[in-house]
């Protein structure tokens, strides 16, 4: 047993120095060098001033922008830290909501969800559009959840659906290949480019 | 389910395969100390950790000395893991000023990340520093894995070799492993998940104001090298609490595959490795697939169950054509979150890119069954492996039970002392895994925990303790495992399941090695056969059947059909 004791301690030293050191650090310097952009978070900057990340939503509540899906990330209470409170697309604490198929938690949030949509006169609702997806900060919606978003979004900014439509048919992401992924919308580069395309009038 | 989608999953499972067997025979060349391409770097490197450690690499062990440095290795690990993390506020690279983990949390994850388990009963990006992620969790995410690789080589060592008392050498099959295999191979994943968009800084985290003028922390870390070595090791545990469902760990469709290539990868090459080492190439492609067999069959059920959805939303007004979708991320679509789940759960990898906890009653059978199989489809780098060999043990003395005959595998006799042994390992998993599950359902302070009530509050549990028997370490997240009562009852768990498990299957390899391989005659039944297959295939379901199929009925089975019929918790 004793005898075991020394390989023990100096290989556990040696493979701390080898791959909790060398590997981690060495592979920080290089991606830093050579991909610099994706090392340091994929970050999203208009004027000089980062506005996010290209890999991570964020919140919408304006009617002028095309909103996310439902997020269940939480954030510490302030007041009493063994609780948590709300707060969509944190992302310094990524969760899902965790709710099985029959909760009743789930259903009232979804019946909530659905009461909103139908209220703008959509009658069947994509999956996407009123789940919360696992890490709470999913950076896309289907195209279907887009669409259905278009006649609001324009009539906020005060133009035709046509060209909020045309600006996210452009925005559409396609599988690779034709098979590998989902078609998708990023909802930050599609704001992005609505804003791009449709400054707002001063005034 | 569609076309495309099996498509997609077909592709990833043939990229496997094509990488697996040129390893699994370029693995068998390295722990046999062949020279390899690597030799000119290497060589003096290994050097360097042989003379400083003082082992005499030629010496071989027996199986008894080769298990206990093993456990001195793991032990030690252990310690110094739970140091760091206490430490971790007086220690360099912790930008975020965290202070030390608590005791029984430190307990639970030193012991998981030891046991390959990756348990977390923590979330990552609000509890750990950088230090203990790369220097500590990273370093075991290596160490566990080789663990588990140089166990399943002295293994087939034993089936290999005849009439002797050695193993191999542990210090020299785990250095060897690390050094030729996981870590080349983990800079090369590092290099691609970056590229794909997985960040890789030591700043904490970057502030953004979103467009509408909300400020928005957002996370960062060496995540890439750690997701590399998470995913090929079988680790699992993620730097974010959301793990590979976080769009920094698993930004896209391309990262998506790598992951679920990544982790499949060692485990299926592995079965090459014995064919090599054992002479016959054709015994380890059998035990692969049988491993296959049954987890295509899960990605199947998983698949179907999903795309099916759950008919209480639908009700509520939303198109089934989406499957169920809570709890799942858009980019990367029902057919490889399916495939993900039934991966990391044949496996014992536990990375998770969806959140199992919201996966219907059926579809969430899957990723629970697999591990209660004992985490042997294809299993963990080498735990799997030796797992398997243990059910063809069993299934070879079953075969030989039927017709009258002394069973024998790969030319070695299974007489009583390997198959008391091969049932004692067995044993040991379903006895911590149903014990604890029993007493957190009656417990008041566990009951607190759970997030969902009716019976997938038992599945919580069920789960929980199944995930850390087989050493797997995904959750049905949302029962909150941080407290004494979790933390100390999964740390045994996670530790039983581990080293209770293995000692007994060195223990076979210690008596098997000593015997004389025998030529195989006309009684010997053929184990290179599709009847053993089968044979072998059936043996498996009808032990995991048999020791959870009571518990799987009170809590999914009758889930589903109190969803069919509309009630809710």
């Amino acid at each position: 047993m004793l005898s075991h004791l020394r390989p023990a301690i100096v290989m556990l030293a040696l493979f701390t120095a080898l791959t909790g050191l060398a590997y981690p650090l060495a592979m920080t310097g290089l991606i830093q060098i050579a991909m610099p952009r994706q090392a340091n978070g994929s970050v999203v900057e208009r004027s000089n001033v980062a506005i996010g990340s290209a890999l991570i939503g964020q919140s919408f509540v304006s009617d002028r922008y095309f909103h996310g899906r439902p997020s269940a990330t939480s954030t510490p209470d302030p007041k009493d830290d063994t609780k948590t409170i709300d707060l969509p697309y944190n992302a310094a604490n990524s969760s899902g909501s965790n709710l099985g198929p029959l909760s009743k938690k789930l259903i009232d949030r979804v019946n909530g969800d659905v009461a909103e949509f139908r209220k703008a006169g959509v009658a069947l609702i994509p999956a996407d559009a009123v789940t919360a997806s696992a890490s709470g900060l999913d950076p896309h919606i289907s195209p279907a959840t887009a669409a259905l978003q278009v006649q609001r979004v324009a009539a906020a900014r005060g133009v035709t659906a046509q060209q909020v439509g045309a600006i996210l048919e452009r925005q559409i992401e396609r599988p690779m290949l034709g098979i590998f992924g989902e078609p998708r919308v990023n909802v930050l580069q599609l704001n992005l480019a609505l804003d791009a395309a449709l400054p707002k009038v001063t005034g | 389910m569609t076309l495309v989608g099996w498509l997609q999953i077909a592709a990833v499972l043939v990229a496997v395969l094509v990488a697996a067997r040129p390893l699994g025979f370029y693995m068998a060349r390295v722990v046999q100390g062949e020279r390899t391409f690597l030799s000119p770097y290497l060589t003096r490197v290994e050097r360097v950790f042989y003379n400083a450690s003082g082992i005499n690499p030629e010496k071989e062990q027996s199986w008894l000395a080769y298990t206990l440095a093993m456990l001195v290795f793991n032990g030690v690990g252990f310690l110094s893991l739970y140091a760091l993390m206490r430490l971790q506020a007086f220690l360099p690279l912790n930008p975020q000023k965290f202070g030390g983990v608590a005791p029984d949390l430190a307990y639970n994850t030193a012991v998981s990340f030891v046991t390959n388990t990756n348990w977390q009963a923590y979330s990552g990006e609000t509890t750990m520093s950088h230090l203990v992620q790369i220097a500590g969790l990273t370093v075991h995410n290596f160490l566990s894995a080789a663990t588990g690789i140089a166990l399943a080589i002295a293994m087939t060592r034993a089936f290999a070799r005849s009439s002797v008392t050695t193993l191999g050498n542990f210090w020299v099959d785990m250095n060897r492993t690390t050094l030729y295999v996981l870590l080349p191979l983990s800079v090369l994943l590092a290099l691609a998940f970056a590229l794909s968009g997985v960040p890789q800084t030591l700043s904490a985290s970057v502030d953004a104001t979103t467009l509408e003028g909300i400020k928005q922390t957002i996370s960062l870390g060496p995540v890439a090298s750690q997701e590399a070595i998470k995913q090929l090791g079988t680790n699992g545990g993620g730097f974010f609490n959301a793990n590979a469902a976080h769009p920094f760990e698993n930004p896209n469709a391309w990262s998506n595959i790598l992951s679920i290539w990544s982790m499949l990868l060692v485990s299926t090459a592995l079965t090459f490795t014995f064919g090599r080492m054992v002479g016959d190439i054709r015994q380890g492609t059998v035990l692969l697939i049988a491993m296959w067999s049954l987890l295509i069959a899960a990605v199947g059920i998983a698949y179907w169950a999903e795309t099916s959805g759950n008919p209480l939303l639908v009700q509520a007004g939303v198109n089934a054509a989406g499957g169920n979708m809570e709890g799942k991320e858009v980019r990367f679509g029902q057919a490889m979150t399916a495939l993900y789940v039934a991966v990391t759960t044949g496996l014992s990898c536990g990375a998770v890119n969806a959140m199992h906890n919201s996966l219907t009653p059926l579809g969430g059978v899957v990723p629970l069954f697999l591990i209660q199989l004992g985490e042997i489809l294809p299993g963990g780098t080498g735990s799997g492996l030796y797992g398997m060999l243990v059910m063809a043990i069993i299934t070879v003395f079953i075969a030989g039970l039927m017709v009258g005959r002394t069973p024998e595998y790969l030319g070695k006799k299974i007489e009583a002392r390997e198959m008391k042994l091969a049932m004692l390992a067995v044993l040991v998993l379903p006895l911590v895994i149903l014990s604890f599950t029993a007493v957190s359902a009656v417990l008041p302070t566990a009951l607190e925990s759970l997030a969902n009530s009716g019976p997938r509050g038992l599945t919580e549990l069920l789960y929980a303790y199944s995930s850390a028997a087989g050493n797997n370490g995904s959750a049905f997240a949302g029962l909150n495992v941080n407290t004494p009562w979790f933390n100390t009852t999964l740390g045994i768990t996670m530790m039983l399941g581990r080293f209770a498990y293995v000692i007994p299957v060195m223990a076979i390899a210690g008596s098997l090695a000593a015997k004389k391989k025998v030529p195989a005659s006309p009684g010997t039944f053929p184990t290179r056969s599709p009847l053993f297959v089968s044979l072998l295939v059936g043996v498996i379901l009808i032990l995991g059947g048999l020791q959870y199929f009571p518990a799987l009925a009170l809590g999914p089975i009758v889930e589903h059909l109190l969803m069919n019929a509309g009630k809710t918790f």
